[in-house]
């Protein structure tokens, strides 16, 4: 903590503090509050006043305490050995805060994010006397199993790279690499850098989103995919399953890193996530998943503010990642405690609010959140993605209200969880009138050239029966099952049966909770090819009766659990069981 | 000014105040006083009351009494800042006395020896030191052991109505629930929130004939006590729960009854102090607010006892949209939902399967927890009854005649499941065992083939057996 006082204590007011004597404080400077240290930030200047917002309980604080400057922005430090931390809102590392203080956190505590002893093996990958730009790969470092950490020069600087350190173990702040500028200026670097979490990282160029991010949820992948740099809003009551869905992602999508961001949550979930991730192997590279894991934990009794701070620090985190050509995935559980955080602290500023009480430029802030998701060209030339994924906790479980509203108009893509699917216990609960996804048409390529031409014909034939199904529900609800011919009647059988077996996911079960994108689409086809069999048979005579009691519809529900991801052995033996069976039908009718 | 120069300054008496505003008094001219320090306002008749800040500045302290500021006088009212924050004395001897929400005892005995103080408004958890809950905790209850399954450590609401039987079962989950194989170091802290005379009468009778009050500390704030006193008084109880479960390594059950009442309080003094309402008046922090209390339940990693809590709530007009039980269902694990139409039919627990919902069950359940067909079959039951809720809709409409012959079934099932499965007496005690069983009791009324959501050996075993 610094020891230049740039103000003083005028009022407090929970999280916002009114200082006075200001004398050389930036906007948005990370400063400390009195005696104790508690971290703030600068949000308003006005005159010698100053307005900040205090990451920590401010009890105590009372008027005439002194207010420290650091002299930098509120900023993350980036570097080999953020993988597999859990962090708090403002870049604490909770573990070996725990180790320090115990299982409370105490106020005013200060830890680096990045071990400062620990010696990394930096590999260089140029040498000295080439000119660099910024975002260039100096060399790299093994950071966990999984992840190799690239080093880049920073962002904004550039030229001549006077040294590079060989080949050897160093630590964060040991001096790797010297850069001259323009003007001959040397700049020393280490492989820490820091940057500002409220500005985005600068990237070379945009890229069109034509991948699309496996989940492994079919629901998802088949129905509403989300592509690689896309954007996903999740918003559903509590009860819904925002949470089950988010680690359900965590866990099996094929981005490379996850930056999992707990915002005014429950603790335990964390915990979840703590003790479950270091278990579980990914099934793509066999190592533990919280080798590509970054955990940030502000839980809904830390600190609101810091709660305001938390969604830019994982971005930032994220976007840290893409510069070196990775594809990051990440899930904010929850968006709406961001902007009840947002709400609370503009309230306690006496600001003017807008709906709901919320701030009136809660719209600008979303929108600046999702447009750090993209898939980009990096400064490095290569490909690197960011992807958002955030929940939506709208209050009573109500779409209308200010933030789901505002979210949507900055997403392209929409998982609405249903009230009654979740009551029914149908998990993922997403349900498939409301939700949409606007990829559709850029991902179609991939899954061709993945599954063949027929998934994006079948794909929206099922589309189109779940649609004629509510129809036809509507029409049951008023006159009963019996008054619709078979015809109709098997619409609402093939549909049942695609809930049961498709859509519905058992997140706890050893073979269904990841399904691959082959697996997803052959159960598709075989569903499909019972509703087309199935529909000629009954324009032949045959009976819905029939049709329902055909032995192999057991098989198709139960498909899912059968049948492992890559055998696809298997799905011939179900796809031939099910043509004989219809072929056995058929010699009934037409003798 | 250093903080050590502003202990000297803590004790100083200010005479007068300016401006008393409902619970609300307002000082001018103070020496620096910290933000939420506690603060004695002594009466013409000297008669001390205890009160907290609220907002301070250079010019003027906002101080909220939680005795409320009735007979009150301005020029002769007396002000003490105490330079720290309200804390509360615990021990262990606080187990079998009462107190008011502030910790006061107010059962005639004598002022329980402290053996520590301790800050009210808590710390928060490092969420790395949690550990994860997952014991079983057996209340005897079907619905709850069955389908939302009570977890050590775990905060579960009762979200009730007015005229339903949320104290009963409050009062029949302390009597019965228990650790299979269990040990019995267990303590309860319950905390009563401008609650009636008689609802806390019974409480204390319950706890009394079931011979566990010597194992019960109850803070009380009653219908008739200051509002604002209510503000403290779940804090105050947590205080002494998080003593008694992480540094004396007991299980400890919270009871607060009515989170409700707690939320109007928050309500009054937002509304007093002229903050900017967000939805029905509340205030924009109700959230951090409530997931302040709620969160101070779980266990902690090397440390034996644990926290559970279980919040009643009643719903106003029955809403569950309402922001009281809607944030508090955004932070609690799950939540016990009570129908008022089961209750009409005489239903006990009228809970509604449905909306219920107990999140920390899939880790507490199955195999050497409880049975290994737990998992599947309170998903099978779930999934059975939602059919059976479309059933009767369109029962309702088209008449029970018209209903295929497989909807009948699923009728049948419904009857079953609320009369033997959910409908138990209010000293029943059942096994799990006995719950499972009598769950697939009510599963055979439906066809083999309906059962989805249970494996083949599970049907074998269970459902033919």
């Amino acid at each position: 903590m610094s020891e230049r006082v740039v103000g003083t204590v005028q009022r407090v007011n929970g999280p916002v503090i009114e200082a006075r004597d200001i004398s050389d404080a930036m906007m948005m400077e990370l400063i400390h509050v009195g005696d104790v240290g508690l971290v703030g930030e600068i949000i308003k200047l006005s005159g010698t006043n100053a307005t900040i917002q205090v990451y920590e309980s401010t009890t105590g604080i009372a008027p005439g305490d002194p207010i420290y400057g650091s002299g930098m922005p509120l900023s993350v430090e980036l570097g080999p050995g953020l993988m597999g931390q859990i962090y708090d809102g403002i870049q604490r590392p909770l573990v070996r805060l725990k180790d320090r203080s115990g299982a409370f956190i105490e106020r005013g505590e200060e830890e680096p994010a990045l071990q400062r002893e620990k010696k990394w093996p930096f590999v260089p990958e140029l040498e000295a006397g080439v000119q660099v730009k910024g975002g260039q790969i100096l060399g790299s470092v093994q950071e966990s199993e999984r992840v190799q950490h690239r080093i880049c020069v920073p962002p904004l600087l550039s030229g001549t790279l006077k040294s590079l350190a060989p080949e050897g173990e160093y630590t964060v702040t040991d001096e790797i690499a010297v850069v001259e500028d323009a003007e001959g200026n040397e700049h020393k670097l280490t492989m820490m850098q820091r940057w500002p979490i409220r500005n985005p990282r600068p990237t070379a160029q945009r890229m069109p989103l034509t991948t699309p991010l496996i989940t492994g949820q079919r629901v998802i992948d088949t129905l509403f995919p989300l592509s690689k740099g896309g954007t996903v809003a999740i918003p559903g009551g509590f009860g819904t399953g925002k949470t089950m869905t988010q680690h359900a992602i965590a866990k099996w999508c094929d981005a490379d890193i996850i930056v999992y961001i707990g915002c005014g949550e429950r603790g335990n979930e964390m915990t979840d996530v703590l003790t479950e991730f270091p278990e579980l192997v990914d099934p793509r590279t066999g190592t533990s998943l919280m080798e590509r894991t970054i955990l940030i934990a502000n839980t809904s009794n830390m600190p609101v503010s810091a709660r305001e701070a938390s969604i830019y620090t994982g971005v930032t985190l994220a976007e840290y990642y893409r510069d070196q050509g990775y594809h990051v995935a990440i899930m904010a559980d929850s968006t709406s405690r961001w902007a009840e955080a947002l709400r609370e602290l503009s309230g306690r500023m006496e600001e003017m609010p807008a709906e709901e009480g919320f701030p009136a430029y809660l719209p600008t802030r979303v929108a600046e959140f999702y447009e750090r998701a993209g898939i980009m060209n990096t400064l490095s030339d290569r490909e690197g993605s960011v992807s958002i994924i955030g929940a939506v906790s709208p209050p009573g479980g109500d779409f209308s209200e200010p933030v789901t509203q505002h979210t949507k108009r900055f997403v392209r893509c929409f998982w609405a969880l249903d009230r009654q699917l979740a009551n029914a216990r149908h998990y993922p609960a997403i349900g498939w009138l409301d939700s949409y996804s606007e990829y559709i048409n850029d991902i179609i390529g991939y899954w061709t050239q993945q599954v063949g031409e027929q998934w994006a014909e079948d794909r929206r034939e099922i589309m189109d029966l779940l649609q004629r199904e509510v129809r036809l529900q509507q029409v049951v609800k008023l006159v009963g099952p019996d008054a619709l011919p078979d015809s109709q009647r098997f619409v609402i059988e093939v549909c049942s049966l695609f809930k049961n077996g498709f859509l519905q996911q058992n997140a706890f079960d050893d073979v269904d909770r990841y399904s691959t994108v082959m697996k997803q689409a052959r159960m598709l086809e075989l569903i499909l090819t019972y509703w087309r069999k199935g529909r000629d048979a009954i324009k032949q005579g045959a009976t819905i009766v029939r049709l329902r009691k055909m032995k192999v519809v057991q098989d198709l529900i139960k498909m899912k659990f059968n049948i492992e991801n890559d055998d696809e052995a298997s799905f011939d033996k179900l796809q031939a069981r099910l043509e004989r069976s219809f072929d056995r039908l058929e010699s009934l009718y037409e003798e | 000014m250093k903080s050590s120069d502003r202990s000297l300054l803590a004790g100083r008496e200010y005479v007068g105040v300016d401006k008393i505003d409902g619970p609300l008094v307002y000082v001018r001219k103070t020496h620096p006083v910290g933000y939420q320090e506690l603060v004695e306002v002594v009466d013409k008749t000297g008669h001390v009351r205890l009160g907290q800040v609220l907002d301070t500045s250079e010019d003027a302290v906002v101080v909220q009494v939680f005795e409320g500021t009735t007979e009150l006088t301005m020029p002769t009212t007396r002000v003490r800042f105490r330079g720290e924050p309200l804390s509360l004395e615990v021990s262990e001897g606080m187990l079998g006395r009462v107190f008011n929400g502030l910790g006061v005892p107010i059962d005639d005995g004598p002022a329980p020896v402290g053996e520590e103080e301790r800050d009210v408004n808590g710390l928060p958890v490092n969420p790395t030191a949690r550990l994860y809950p997952r014991d079983f905790i057996q209340t005897g209850i079907s619905v709850i052991d069955g389908m939302n399954t009570l977890i050590r450590g775990q905060k579960l609401p009762i979200f009730s109505g007015n005229g339903l039987p949320h104290n009963e079962l409050a009062a029949q989950i302390t009597r019965q629930a228990k650790i299979r194989g269990g040990e019995s170091n267990f303590a309860v802290v319950f905390a009563a929130m401008g609650v009636k005379h008689d609802v806390a009468r019974y409480f204390i009778d319950s706890f009394e004939s079931s011979g566990v009050l010597e194992n019960v500390a109850l803070f009380l704030s009653l219908a008739d006590d200051p509002s604002i006193e209510r503000l403290i008084t779940p804090r105050s109880a947590l205080t002494l729960a998080e003593y008694l479960a992480f540094d004396k390594g007991m299980h400890v059950l919270v009871i607060l009854t009515d989170m409700a009442n707690y939320c109007e309080s928050l309500r009054e003094i937002s509304t007093l102090r002229g903050e900017i309402p967000s939805r029905k008046g509340y205030p924009g922090y109700l959230y951090s607010d409530l997931a302040e209390i709620y969160e101070r339940s779980g266990m902690i990693e090397g440390r034996s006892g644990s926290i559970t809590q279980l919040p009643i709530l009643t719903m106003p007009n029955d809403d569950i949209s309402h922001p009281i039980p809607d944030l508090t269902g955004y932070i609690t694990e799950g939540q016990i939902v009570f129908e008022r139409e089961m209750n009409g039919r005489n239903i006990y627990p009228p809970v509604a399967g449905l909306p219920s919902l107990s999140r920390l069950m899939k880790d507490g359940i199955g195999g050497d927890m409880t049975r290994e067909d737990h998992p599947h079959l309170a998903s099978q039951l779930f999934a059975a009854y939602s059919y059976v809720k479309d059933v009767r809709n369109l029962a309702s409409v088209i008449g029970e005649e018209e209903l295929t012959p497989l909807d009948h079934k699923y009728m049948e099932f419904g009857e079953a499941f609320e009369r033997q499965f959910v409908s138990q007496a209010v000293d029943e005690d059942r096994t799990i065992e006995e719950t499972l069983n009598l769950g697939w009791e009510v599963l055979r009324k439906l066809p083999a083939e309906e059962l989805h959501r249970v494996t083949d050996e599970e049907l074998e075993k269970y459902y033919e057996g």
